[in-house]
Order: structure tokens, then sequence, then C-alpha cells
């Protein structure tokens, strides 16, 4: 079993530049240059038209919780390291329909977790963020953008 | 004439066969499918020599040749192998029937054996450091193991639909009480109640330790052949009405977020085509075996095959619907969370058993099974018929 947290990827032509957008603190959401869809995770091909020409629109980074759940042992020893932890599906509100997988950290990106999950629902706002993992990975992560929430980690009993 | 007449009724589930379930059996997995495929064999009255066709899944790690070597069956005109784990057995077997429906083999065996006793087992925690495919969206989020990726659905279907956990509970209370009446089942002499469920450990919040399924070991197999043959064997032969595989236009392996309507599943595109080609509707049904290697797939199953209305299926196990006497019964073995967990192929073997008027937990006067596969995959269905 690895003791790291899994990584991506970055060198396929299919999402090189999502990834080096991270690094650049951007989320890049692909689009067709031919019709103009709109897709998330990229693909090599636009299932709308079938063109290869595609291209990336930056998001605001501002999303809405479509949905989360906070995983428990047994797990991943670098996940359960930070366990409980929250990982959600997002809602990035300029791009309506699109969702994306995304962990919530702090607002500072230093890691995953950290938030207490009792203040965590569907519907709440999120911003987002960048975790460095390591020098070609920048995880895009999201933190809620409402006032009272706590960063302290709180483990549940 | 409604239907797929060249399809429908044409071949049968002739024999069943199954090895010992346990949390650790001694016999290796080729041993092990050797074992269930003899017993299924026997059940059916085929020599092992008239067997001509073989289906299984990708994950199989028993190769066909193996085991049409170890068993001494004749020359083989037809195999295939079905991806998708908890969605294949389906396939599998409707591949099977295919080709004797159309005359190019005559008897066929599908199998599955599998020893995932052993913790060390879990896929998941063979990841790699590095993620090619598309579990690179999700994973290095820590969505990491499958009982993650579905308690973010069941999450957000709590959130549409005001279900509790409570309710999802019916699932796994309902399926143990089959399973304690079951002496296959793993978990025959292991009581849970309202209580222990709701004290239980969470695993991936809203999902609890009894909404997964459990980590056996052991083999089954079941034996295909044409309705006329099958007519001539031991035992009464149960019909393969209706079959489809099903996939989505925007599915996505197990991280299925990203189409239109999550919901709709790749169970609703193997719906909509299963009862296109079927005579028997969904609310003729008597009683189904729905993939339940989470109990949500439950829910979201009976929603998308149409047992159900949309957003109505907790409502309706929290009430009692799929137990003992309930409108449709559901998984009647105890299924993956009770009896075993063999990637559903015990769900087939439990559909066969009740159209024959022999299982442990008979609901009376079964003429039609539904039994589907994994709703988070690509997947498939069958509807079986006495």
């Amino acid at each position: 079993m690895i003791e790291t947290i899994p990584l991506p990827t970055t060198d396929d032509p299919v999402d090189h530049a999502f990834w080096q957008g991270c690094l650049d603190s951007q989320l890049l959401i692909q689009s067709c240059n031919d019709c103009g869809h709109v897709q998330h995770p990229p693909r090599a091909m636009c299932p709308m038209c079938q063109s290869m020409e595609l291209g990336w629109n930056r998001a605001s980074g501002m999303g809405t919780i479509w949905s989360y759940t906070i995983p428990h042992a047994p797990l991943l020893p670098a996940f359960a390291e930070i366990a409980p932890y929250i990982v959600a599906v997002i809602m990035p509100d300029d791009f309506p329909g699109l969702r994306i997988v995304g962990a919530l950290a702090d607002p500072g990106g230093n890691s995953i977790g950290g938030i207490d999950p009792g203040t965590v629902a569907i519907g709440m706002s999120v911003r987002l963020t960048f975790v460095q993992l390591v020098d070609d990975v920048a995880l895009p992560c999201w933190f809620p953008a409402e006032a009272g929430i706590t960063w302290e980690k709180e483990k549940q009993q | 004439m409604t239907g797929n007449a060249a399809f429908k009724d044409r071949t049968a589930i002739a024999g069943i066969g199954q090895t010992d379930f346990a949390k650790g059996l001694p016999e290796t997995e080729l041993q092990l499918a050797c074992m269930a495929i003899r017993t299924a064999l026997d059940d059916a009255g085929v020599d092992a020599s008239e067997v001509d066709a073989l289906g299984c899944f990708t994950q199989e790690t028993t190769p066909e040749f193996e085991i049409a070597r170890n068993l001494g069956f004749g020359e083989l005109h037809y195999f295939s192998q079905v991806a998708h784990g908890g969605g294949a057995i389906c396939g599998a077997i409707g591949q099977v029937a295919m080709a004797i429906a159309l005359g190019i083999a005559k008897v066929g065996v599908v199998w599955r054996s599998r020893k995932r006793g052993d913790p060390s087992k879990r896929q998941w925690a063979g990841v790699q450091p590095r993620i090619e495919d598309h579990w690179k969206w999700s994973r290095p989020h820590g969505l990491s193991r499958p009982v993650d990726e579905v308690a973010i659905m069941m999450q957000r279907y709590m959130h549409d639909h005001g279900a509790t956990r409570e309710d999802l509970a019916a699932v796994a209370l309902t399926q143990r009480a089959y399973a304690n009446s079951n002496p296959d089942a793993l978990m025959r002499e292991k009581l849970v109640d309202m209580a222990a469920y709701m004290d239980a450990r969470m695993i991936a919040d809203p999902l609890c330790l009894f909404d997964n399924c459990l980590e056996s070991d052991g083999a089954i197999a079941i034996v295909i052949t044409s309705a006329d043959h099958a007519r001539d064997l031991r035992k009464p032969p149960v019909l393969i009405h209706a079959f489809s595989q099903g996939m989505t236009r925007e599915h996505q392996l197990m991280t299925d977020y990203h189409g239109a309507d999550p919901f709709r599943s790749s169970s609703g595109a193997t719906a909509d085509n299963l009862w296109r080609q079927s005579d028997i509707r969904p609310a003729d049904i008597d009683v189904a075996q729905i993939y339940d290697a989470f109990s949500p797939l439950v829910l979201f199953s009976l929603e998308n095959y149409g047992l159900c209305g949309r957003g109505e299926a907790a409502a309706f196990v929290a009430g009692g619907g799929m137990g003992p006497g309930g409108a449709l019964p559901v998984n009647t073995s105890g299924g993956s969370l009770s009896e075993v967990y063999l990637h559903g192929a015990n769900l087939v073997t439990e559909g066969v058993r009740q159209l024959r008027g022999m299982a442990a937990n008979q609901v009376e006067g079964v003429e039609t099974c539904l039994v589907s596969t994994c709703d988070s995959t690509p997947n498939g269905a069958l509807v079986l018929r006495r």
C-alpha cells in the first residue's frame, strides 16, 4: 500500500493544460473551440461535434457543494492521517451543469482537511484554493465561503 | 406480438452450483471454480463433455483453458469475458445465452471464483503512486474507495428526497434477516437490529459498516442451454426471458457524477432496453435480486428499473416493501451484504432457487424474477421466468 496521496499524471496531452493551470492557481474548464461545449473531466474529443480543437476557460473559483462524504478508516495511510476529512462534488457557479470532485481544505491551501464536518452541508458556497502536493501537482480544493466556519480539526469520536 | 422474439425464452438456466462461503477457505480460486462448476453440471444433469461455451469476468483469475482442461469439457466454440466487476454477471450470462440462442454453441458455463476474505485483497488498497485513468479526477482528493464514491450519491439522495439513515437501514436489516434463515449465508447467525445499525462505525458518511458488502471466499457456477434441451434435463428450466447490458452516454465508471442527471445511471439504460424486449412488465416482477455491494445501490436500482417511482425507494424499503410478505421481496438470500460477496453471482443463483420454488426464504407463487448488476458501473440485467 502506498504511503503518499495518490497523484494524477500531469503529462497527458489531453489534460496537461489543466494541471499547468493549477500550478498557476487557475481552474481551467475544457471547452470546444468549434461548438462551445464545455465539459469536465477533460476529454480527447468533443462529444457534441467530434472536434479535437479543444481549449480552456478559467473558472471564477466560486462554487456550491452538490454532495459530499466524510471517509473514515480503513483508508490509505496518507488519508488515514487526515481523517475525518471532507471530499465533495462541487458545482462551479459560472459553469451551470458542470460538477467537479474536490476535497475541502483550509483557505491557505496548506492541506486537505481541517474543517469541522458538522459545519458542512449540501448547497453551501465554497471558494477555490490549491493544495500543492508535489512539484507538478497543485490540487484544486475548496473551502467554505460562509462566515462562522471553524478551521480546527475536530476528530469525531 | 411484443418483446424480442429472437431471444426471449429460447435459453434457460439448467443448473447452479456453489462452494461453501467463508471468510477464508483453504482451496485456491481454481479449485473453488472447479468444485462449483462440477456441482452445477451435476445439478443440471449435464455431462462435462457437452460444455462448449464459457462466460466469465475480465477480473476472473481462473483462465478458460484451465477451467476447460480441468473439468474435461468438449471443444469450445464460444467464450467471452465481461468487464466492470459488479456490473458483469448478467452480461456474462446474457452473452452465452445469445450464443446458444443463435446456434453457435449448445451448453455454456458461467462462473465466478473469488477469495476476497483477506482484507489485503481490497482493490482500492493497491492504488499506484500516479494515476493515469479517470480516477485521477477523484482519488487524489481522498475519494479513494468504492464506498466513498457511492456515499456521495447517497448523501445527495437524502438531500433531494428527505430520506434518512433509518430508511436506508431497512436494506441492510431486511437482508440480514433473510440471511438469518439461509443456512448457506455467511451471516446466518449474526443478528443486527436498528440500534446496532445506528451505533455501527461510519465508513464513509452517511454509510456505516452494515451498508458495505461482505469480504468473503467462494465460487458460484451457472449452466445455460437451450430451453428445449433444458426441458429434458434434471431440474425444471428457468427461462431467460430478456437481457440487456447498459451504459449511459455520459457514464464514468463508479464516479458517475458528470452527466445531466447522475441518478439516471447505467441501470436506466439497461432497464429501458430490457423492458423493451420483455413481455413481463416491472409491475409483474414477483421477486428481485438487486446488486448490493453497498446498500444505496438497491434504492437507486429499484428506481431505475421502474420498480419504485423516483425518490420513493427509501420509503418503500422502510415500509417493509422488500421484506417477507412485502410488495416486492428483494435479495431474499441476504445478498452481498449478508449471504456472500461474489460480485453478484449469488443473486443469480437465488433467482433460480426462487423460480424453482426451493429457496430458503421462498416467496409464494414466484413466476418472474429480475436480476440486476452494479448501479454505479456499466451493467446489465436479466428477466428470468418459470
